[in-house]
């Protein structure tokens, strides 16, 4: 059903401190190794140890720089889907195989009912959903509904895997809807964000920007850039008449 | 975005299709052809070939065609779902009305009104496509208010240059049609024109630092990929098209898509020609036209570009 529910009575969601990701993709890895036996089993791979390996993973870990110099940082971004409180990727999807629950708000694919039409990939700005070639259906982050309500499973797994494994407790799950929850006040604390806000569909899930730059950090011994010298030495080795003439030759025979 | 070719020839044909099935249908409901028996044999049959034909290509997109049918039941918030909706309920008032006019040679009413309801629904179906394009935020270059009225005056144009031909065909040949075809391509290739300078001067919107939130700090970049090698995300949204391909491509889009078919249209009402030459004209016409429309439709995925590559490296989109 495609329809979206007016309200929901949770918002569980993902916080993500993008000021202690150390980049070492153990929320990926992880999150795969439950995912592909659970839910939305099987996170298919193609030519796994091959030259071209590509498969079904719902959560990716982006590793971006920032700024320059001094205030330059070394971003690392896991990147999943978002849980939106409106969320394109359910009202365009023709089949209702994509819903979103009106109890906790996750937003889930039916893969008995989905047509593998890939049109709510193309709506999610996020790139949260991947088509799984072998299944013919969509798949996407479940919040690990299969683990947050299992009780089959210990108290202190009953999270997202992403999180359980993260070994920097870089990543934390609640509802986001609760203003006394933890991860609301994390939130509060630390001003966490929305990724583009300007497309309107409201993310649930909230990334803590990094922290400012400690003072008098690397202020003494600001690296030179290593590229910045290297540069120098062939430019010198070219003033020769030889090279100059292979160059003039060069520019005149490309032309 | 990935131009797959079962998405191109889906919305081409079913468009010319659809085209076709609205203008064949109103000129011989305003009396201008007459409902005689092979040329609507002919008519209805090329309709409903390439409509089928885009529809069948359409389900050979999904992942699982066999439950395509679970696509009519989410009309109330999607597009597709609407599209497929209209589509396969223009087959009822369409049917209808061909079998009037083919069985008994007879559009009068109460056939007549099977023929203005097949207008209306065919019109409605290519509005419908357009809007599916037109309704994702994620790709500026669709979200724009001219890919709907875009969608619906290819569709009239490429139709009225396949009427004009199947009209010479059958010796029944009808100035209106090739007067239409001339009016709508030449209005096509102005909005195209006009779509084209509207999304080249528009400057990108979104930014890689909106994307991650990290604008704050400075200048955002990728240093690390998340996968070594292209994934769903990057195959099927991170196409790109070198701009000089680009602009080689839209220059045989206008050429083989609204100028030469323009041009065969108009000499064919203009010198008088025999009736050989004048089919042979009409047929360049929609031979040449056929060729355009698929190029303009590859461009038009392959020019698009998605939000989700500012995470891959796109600094604006």
């Amino acid at each position: 059903m495609t329809m979206l529910p007016e309200k929901t009575d949770k918002k569980l969601g993902l916080v993500i401190d993008l000021d202690i990701c150390v980049g070492c993709h153990a929320c990926v890895t992880s999150c795969k190794e439950w995912n592909t036996s659970g839910y939305s089993a099987p996170l298919t791979d193609f030519n796994p140890y091959g030259a071209d390996p590509h498969g079904t993973w719902l959560n990716r870990v982006h590793t971006y720089e920032a700024g320059e110099g001094h205030d330059g940082r070394t971003v690392h971004f896991p990147r999943s889907c978002l849980h939106c409180e409106e969320p394109a990727c359910v009202t365009v999807c023709p089949t209702g195989a994509s819903y979103k629950r009106e109890e906790d708000g996750i937003v889930l694919v039916n893969p008995d009912t989905c047509i593998g039409c890939k049109l709510c990939s193309w709506a999610c700005p996020y790139g949260a959903r991947e088509y799984d070639y072998a299944e013919g259906v969509m798949k996407k982050c479940t919040l690990c509904v299969d683990r947050i309500y299992n009780e089959t499973i210990p108290k202190e797994d009953r999270i997202p895997a992403c999180v359980r494994a993260c070994p920097t407790s870089a990543r934390h799950f609640g509802d986001l809807g609760d203003p006394k929850s933890d991860v609301s006040k994390l939130v509060a604390k630390r001003e966490g964000y929305d990724l583009m806000p300007e497309m309107g569909y409201k993310p649930v899930n909230k990334y803590l920007p990094p922290r400012p730059a400690r003072d008098g950090r690397a202020t003494t011994d600001t690296p030179t850039r290593p590229n910045a010298q290297q540069g120098k030495e062939p430019s010198s080795g070219t003033t020769s008449t030889a090279d100059k003439f292979f160059a003039w030759a060069d520019t005149v025979l490309s032309r | 975005m990935h131009p797959a070719y079962s998405v191109i020839l889906f919305t081409t044909a079913s468009g010319a299709g659809y085209g076709l099935l609205a203008l064949g249908s109103l000129l011989a409901l305003l009396g201008v052809i007459q409902p005689e028996r092979w040329l609507g044999f002919a008519l209805f049959g090329i309709a409903f070939a390439l409509i089928t034909l885009g529809l069948l290509s359409s389900t050979f997109h999904l992942g699982r065609p066999e439950r395509a049918w679970r696509a009519f039941s989410q009309w109330r918030t999607s597009w597709l779902s609407r599209e497929g909706i209209i589509a396969a309920f223009t087959y009822a008032p369409a049917g209808l009305f061909a079998f009037g006019w083919v069985i008994f040679g007879n559009i009068s009413p109460p056939w007549n009104l099977a023929g203005w309801i097949t207008c209306i629904c065919a019109i409605v179906t290519v509005w419908c496509t357009g809007m599916i394009y037109a309704s994702l935020k994620t790709i500026p270059n669709w979200h724009h208010p001219l890919i709907a009225p875009l969608y619906l005056l290819l569709a009239i144009a490429s139709g009225s240059v396949l009427l004009n031909m199947v009209l010479h065909l059958f010796r029944q040949p009808a100035e209106i049609a090739g007067y239409i075809a001339i009016v709508s391509l030449t209005a096509g290739c102005l909005v195209k024109l006009l779509y084209w300078r509207s999304i080249d001067g528009a400057p990108g919107t979104h930014t890689a630092e909106q994307a991650t939130g990290l604008g704050t700090i400075g200048k955002v970049r990728p240093l690390e990929p998340p996968h070594a090698q292209p994934n769903y995300v990057m195959r099927e949204m991170g196409f790109a098209v070198a701009r000089k391909h680009a602009v080689r491509l839209r220059l045989l889009a206008v050429l083989f898509g609204f100028t030469l078919p323009i041009a065969t249209t108009v000499l064919v009402l203009t010198l008088n020609a025999s009736v050989g030459l004048s089919i042979l004209g009409s047929v360049t016409a929609f031979t040449s036209m056929a060729i355009g429309m698929v190029i303009e439709r590859w461009l038009f995925f392959a020019e698009a570009r998605h939000v989700v590559t500012l995470y891959y490296g796109a600094q604006t989109v």
